[in-house]
């Protein structure tokens, strides 16, 4: 089975080249804008997408994806319909990796075995549900790998060694470091003590190293695309989205025009860093 | 004792857990290390006996309603008089506990959801006491209901911050005073009101309450003799009922019933009966019963009791009723007033609506038990906070 994160990762490091993730919440503000705005991020560099899968009770969330969450929910998206997105979005982009990324409810609701079937069948690459510490997640990590699906795991600036180490044994296609203690989109952003924690990190695993919560801005992504194997950008995009809920029309143009600020930073970082370092992360 | 759950990861069977991001968990597991160590610790287990004692004004009276056994016609009903204890219900057993946790961690603030408000003032009213910066988180729809109570937690010294996400009622204040937690975790202890949320929050509050049955095995002994046949509390989220019902979970012979609020009844779907109507899902923390749509999105629940308007449950709860320890039932909005009615002119006390629907369901137990049986029902809390709420029910303006 061919792995569409494994090898979209494998082709970045090639050309030293920081994953950009952008995330955006399916359905928000309306579903019909959704798939377009998927091909849209994917033009404009985004090396994978991660598409929020709206629930009602987001607990780790701050306002801004809440209420991309609720604008979503409006239009009763559900887990079966994002499914059917990515089933969409895949007959005319066969290469841009997918992660599902949501909380656990509608999973179990749907069931394991089901929903992993839907989503291998659909065109997910990978899946990471934000209150399933490892502790909980043997079972649905059993059911998505049988299925050929990537089981993506949080780690926390509160993850100690031992508990990096049970979570990279679990985890799959790569895992995504918290930036900071708070929810998502929260403002308290220290590069340096995120290298540290990388540095942690990679002396556990050879996954690549994904960092998100708090970059909103194309000068902290190119920081963070120093030292990380990729960016995820969720708030400040869902926020972008969130000012034009009135004109969806204009969403995909907007948005992917900030992710092309965003490659464009990243890129001249990582090459500078590249061309001074000879490719030491490369 | 036989009965010796949950497990080290906090289920209870199926149930339970620790269902959170991995930012908290490393907290979770803290809270649960020093939890362990002090429920051993007899310096800190009396410390929280004396504050019982002389600041809750416990043990709290085991009751024995003539009036209100002779009109049920049916077994000898005494009732918990959790209502007199300080601030009117069972929640202050449990903020007591937590504070004295708080403070031996060197937290400075703590902070609490509230949905009637009664939880929300226990928790002020213990921060006070011990001098903790306090913020309470309300949904934007239960501090218009219960503004009373929120100018007391406001008295208090606490701050009160209006929730308007979701639905604007208590699973969004939960939702939001963890995320306050997660932002703060160094300096604050989340004072989780019931039996729900990761573990170990839910043996957390069930110790704390526990102290409700211990009193009434042996407060029974003084009438009966005996064990009762039967006790009845409300569920909402659990906690006066778990801590009635804890201390007698190895007595088979000891039938426990929880009373769900029916609402407008389980057929029209407004109502707030997880475990008589609900399914297993993850919600705040831990697997348990839920009122949810079929994609697994929560729904609103509906009850004339704020207390019990939560659309999950306890996970020791679920386990209960799976195992068929305990039994569930439910009681519609105009049967706990009814019952609110009764008690109140032909025992003098008022009590609660939460708690009226356990006297509610006491009445048709009492009838099937019959006169050689006795019922002992959890009276969780008084009913001044909810007047307003009669009053407009019955078209007056106070």
């Amino acid at each position: 089975m061919t792995n569409r994160l494994a090898d979209r990762f494998k082709a970045l490091k090639v050309r030293g080249r920081t994953a950009l993730i952008p995330f955006i919440t399916a359905g928000d503000p309306e579903p019909r804008i959704t798939v377009p705005l998927m091909h849209a991020l994917a033009e404009a560099g985004a090396d994978v997408i991660e598409l929020g899968v709206p629930f009602s009770d987001p607990m780790a969330d701050g306002p801004v994806i809440q209420k991309a969450s609720e604008r979503a929910l409006a239009h009763h998206m559900s887990l079966a319909g994002v499914l059917a997105m990515v089933r969409e979005f895949r007959t005319e982009d066969p290469h841009t990796p997918v992660v599902l990324m949501g909380y656990l409810n509608p999973v179990e609701a749907m069931g394991y075995d089901r929903f992993a079937a839907g989503a291998h069948e659909a065109g997910v690459d990978g899946v990471l549900t934000v209150d399933l510490p490892p502790e909980e997640g043997q079972e649905l990590v059993t059911a998505l790998r049988s299925r050929g699906i990537d089981p993506v795991f949080l780690l926390a600036p509160t993850s100690d060694a031992e508990r990096i180490r049970r979570i990279v044994q679990l985890a799959g296609g790569f895992v995504y470091y918290v930036s900071l203690r708070g929810v998502t989109g929260a403002a308290n952003f220290d590069l340096t003590e995120v290298a540290q924690k990388l540095r942690l990190i990679r002396a556990q695993t050879h996954l690549p190293v994904g960092v998100g919560f708090g970059i909103s801005s194309p000068d902290a992504a190119a920081k963070v695309a120093g030292v990380a194997d990729a960016v995820i950008v969720g708030s400040a995009l869902v926020g972008r989205i969130a000012a034009l809920a009135s004109q969806p029309d204009r969403i995909a143009t907007e948005a992917a025009t900030f992710v092309a600020q965003l490659r464009a930073a990243m890129d001249s970082a990582t090459a500078s860093a590249t061309g001074s370092t000879s490719g030491v992360r490369a | 004792m036989g009965y010796a759950l949950p497990d080290e990861g906090g289920h209870f069977g199926r149930y339970g857990g620790r269902f959170v991001s991995e930012t908290l968990m490393r907290p979770l597991l803290e809270l649960q290390e020093i939890y362990e160590r002090l429920r051993q610790d007899s310096a800190f287990q009396e410390e929280f006996s004396e504050d019982l004692r002389l600041y809750v004004g416990r043990p709290s009276p085991l009751y024995p309603a003539h009036r209100l056994t002779e009109r049920f016609a049916g077994a000898r009903i005494y009732l918990k008089r959790e209502d007199l204890n300080h601030t009117g219900a069972h929640k202050i057993n449990n903020t007591v506990g937590q504070a004295l946790l708080a403070k031996r961690m060197g937290k400075t603030r703590v902070i609490a959801e509230t949905g009637a408000g009664q939880h929300g003032v226990a928790t002020a009213t213990v921060a006070a006491r011990l001098g903790l910066e306090c913020v309470i988180y309300m949904g934007a729809e239960d501090i218009q209901r219960q503004a009373i109570n929120v100018f007391r937690m406001k008295l208090l010294g606490a701050k009160v911050v209006p929730v308007t996400s979701g639905s604007r009622t208590l699973k969004d204040a939960l939702n939001e005073a963890m995320r306050d937690w997660v932002t703060n975790i160094e300096n604050t202890f989340y004072i989780i009101g019931t039996v729900a949320g990761p573990h170990p929050y839910p043996v957390m509050v069930r110790d704390f309450q526990a102290v409700i049955g211990k009193e009434v095995r042996y407060q029974i002994m003084e009438f009966e003799g005996r064990l009762p046949d039967a006790l009845v509390a409300c569920v909402g989220g659990g906690s006066n009922a778990m801590g009635l019902f804890y201390p007698f979970l190895d007595d088979p012979a000891v039938a426990l019933f929880g009373v769900e609020a029916a609402g407008r009844g389980l057929a029209t779907g407004r109502h707030a009966a997880s475990l008589s109507a609900g399914r297993p899902g993850v919600l705040h923390g831990n697997r348990t019963y839920l009122m949810e749509t079929d994609d697994g999105q929560i729904i609103e629940t509906h009850s004339i009791s704020a207390g019990l308007d939560y659309p999950g449950v306890g996970p020791e709860h679920a386990w209960l009723k799976d195992s068929g320890r305990a039994r569930y039932v439910a009681v519609t909005d105009d049967e706990a007033l009814e019952a609110f009615h009764l008690l109140t002119r032909i025992e003098g006390i008022m009590p609660a609506l939460e708690s009226s629907h356990a006297i509610a369901y006491s009445g048709r137990l009492a009838r099937e038990l019959g006169r050689d049986a006795c019922i002992v029902v959890n009276l969780s809390g008084r009913g001044d906070k909810d007047v307003h709420t009669i009053a407009a029910r019955e078209g007056i303006t106070l």
